[in-house]
């Protein structure tokens, strides 16, 4: 791959948010080239990388399982699992997504500029998933660790069985959200259709305030105050939660 | 697993396009339904008074042109046949029930896949790009269509078990799911006179929505119907006469999306299958709500 390594770096508004760009980005068009060659050039990379991804035309798949500090930003919309398995790289998506993206996300940083189909973030145990449009159904669906935050509303079945790490709405949630919840911690903004089974409306704490401060900073989002959210968590009756294990959940 | 879709053009000057585009559109469906594919056009409107008939036949050595002779002298046939592959279409002075009895009387062998005044069903057992080039898709025009590649998981891959089914009059169905209480009102619909062709589960569903709108009801009516009385996962799209109707399951576990811009409104179980579409990239996209029923008609977007 070559170009794109040490590259130097240039940051740049675009659509109100910094993106990071560089002058020595490789491009990857996707109309001649295939994912799994995408894919694997980035696996090979020994080095941290800067790729533009051109044309990803809904494909499935596109920069799933990195392992390194690269910088990924795909021009359109993206099909299923993007940036599944994500290990260290920051991949933005100047787009929508299909199912699954960033699922089981082990660490780095995946923004999504459009909205995001079902399951977003599922399963994911590190790292930041930022989504500045909606995420529909069960999104952060087991939850093991990482953080989730969705500008707009969230769809059914959110954060359902989450055991550890946050899930932030800036809009709304649909039905059942935190259904059978563990040791997630959820807040929403706006209005909430219902709440699944063992999860309850929590007080909001300077602790939490703090946290959501800190999280809505890291998702560039500076116009919305924390104190507009309710917190949301498991009320503990309905699995086997013992203060003794606390320490690790 | 199943694909769908569904293009409705708003531009006149696109309507030579059609068939390309929804060529295009199966094509990057095909991995998820390898096992058959269909399609519905609407198009070339019948006079008043006759209906379009489109016929299918396992015989490759049929003789539509003495089918269309036979037609002709019980009904008085206007035009026909129009042969596409295993099927042809014919337009008699006659309504859909009429031709449907006479065929079930002189020639059991061939199956009425579909009737009304624009409808034109094609649907084949293989894999899509072969029935796309078998059928010569590309080159049909029309204002929309309803497309389907079938992944089979409950039932036979024939060409009666293929997508669409008709439910009527200009009516059709595609489904992506598979229905659990199939068996239950199956018979519960033949005892008020349903036919069916299959033990498929989809054809169940369409012969729901046949049954409801049989009783007065109207699309939108026994669409909201099957959120009761259908027990297990679809996204289903309707073609109506002038358009097309979506609906999710609650649960919504079988896949959707839908955009539109001033040339076209268009939903597939996949983006990548509007993202062949011109101008797609910058058209407003969402995903159907759960429950809830997108329709498109002629008067809603004119």
């Amino acid at each position: 791959m070559g170009a794109g390594a040490g590259a130097d770096l240039q940051l740049e508004h675009r659509g109100g948010r910094v993106m990071a760009v560089t002058r020595e980005a490789l491009s990857v068009d996707l109309a001649s080239e295939s994912v799994r060659s995408l894919n694997q050039r980035l696996h090979e990379a020994t080095a941290p990388q800067q790729v533009r991804v051109l044309n990803p035309s809904g494909k499935h798949s596109i920069a799933v399982g990195l392992d390194g500090a690269h910088e990924v930003e795909i021009d359109g919309h993206v099909g299923y699992y993007c940036a599944g398995m994500n290990q260290h790289a920051a991949v933005r998506i100047a787009g929508n997504c299909g199912v699954g993206v960033a699922e089981n996300m082990m660490s780095g940083m995946v923004v999504v500029d459009g909205s995001a189909s079902q399951s977003a973030g599922a399963t994911a145990r590190g790292g930041l998933l930022v989504i500045h449009g909606d995420a529909s159904a069960r999104c952060g669906i087991s939850l093991k660790g990482a953080e989730i935050v969705v500008r707009g509303s969230v769809g059914h079945m959110s954060a359902f069985m989450a055991q550890k790490g946050c899930l932030l709405v800036c809009g709304d949630a649909g039905e059942a959200l935190g259904d059978s919840l563990y040791e997630a911690r959820l807040y929403v903004r706006g209005l909430v259709a219902g709440l699944g089974a063992d999860c309850v409306e929590k007080e909001m704490d300077d602790i939490h305030m703090t946290a959501v401060h800190e999280l809505l900073a890291r998702a560039e989002i500076t116009d919305i105050h924390p104190s507009e959210f309710r917190r949301y968590g498991s009320a503990r009756r309905l699995y086997n939660f013992h203060v003794d294990n606390l320490g690790s959940y | 697993m199943c694909g769908i879709a569904g293009l409705y053009l708003k531009s006149a000057t696109l309507q030579t396009e059609l068939g390309e585009y929804l060529s295009k559109m199966l094509e990057q469906l095909s991995f998820r339904g390898p096992d058959s594919a269909g399609v519905a056009f609407y198009r070339d409107p019948a006079p008043a008074g006759a209906v379009k008939v489109s016929l299918h036949s396992a015989d490759p050595q049929q003789d539509w042109d003495a089918i269309g002779t036979e037609l002709e002298v019980e009904f008085g046939e206007l035009s026909g046949p129009n042969v596409r592959a295993t099927h042809a279409t014919f337009v008699v002075g006659a309504d859909g029930a009429e031709v449907q009895s006479w065929l079930a009387e002189h020639h059991p062998e061939l199956r009425l896949m579909s009737a009304g005044t624009t409808i034109e069903i094609f649907k084949e057992a293989g894999p899509p790009a072969s029935f796309i080039e078998r059928f010569a898709l590309s080159e049909i025009a029309g204002t929309h269509a309803l497309g389907h590649t079938r992944m089979a998981t409950e039932s036979r891959v024939t060409t009666q078990h293929s997508h669409p089914f008709s439910t009527g009059l200009d009516l059709c169905l595609v489904h992506n799911g598979s229905l659990s209480n199939h068996n239950r009102l199956r018979r519960r619909l033949q005892r008020d006179g349903i036919q069916f062709q299959t033990d498929n589960d989809s054809e169940v569903a369409a012969g729901y929505l046949m049954w409801r709108m049989q009783d007065g009801a109207s699309l939108e009516q026994a669409l909201e119907g099957c959120l009761s009385d259908l027990d297990g996962f679809y996204t289903f799209a309707v073609g109506t006469a002038d358009g097309f109707a979506v609906l999710r399951d609650p649960i919504a576990c079988k896949p959707a999306v839908m955009a539109e811009n001033d040339d076209w409104v268009a939903m597939a179980s996949e983006y990548r299958a509007i993202s062949v579409l011109p101008g797609a990239q910058d058209a407003e996209m969402w995903e159907p709500e759960p429950g809830r029923i997108y329709s498109w008609s002629t008067a809603a977007v004119a």
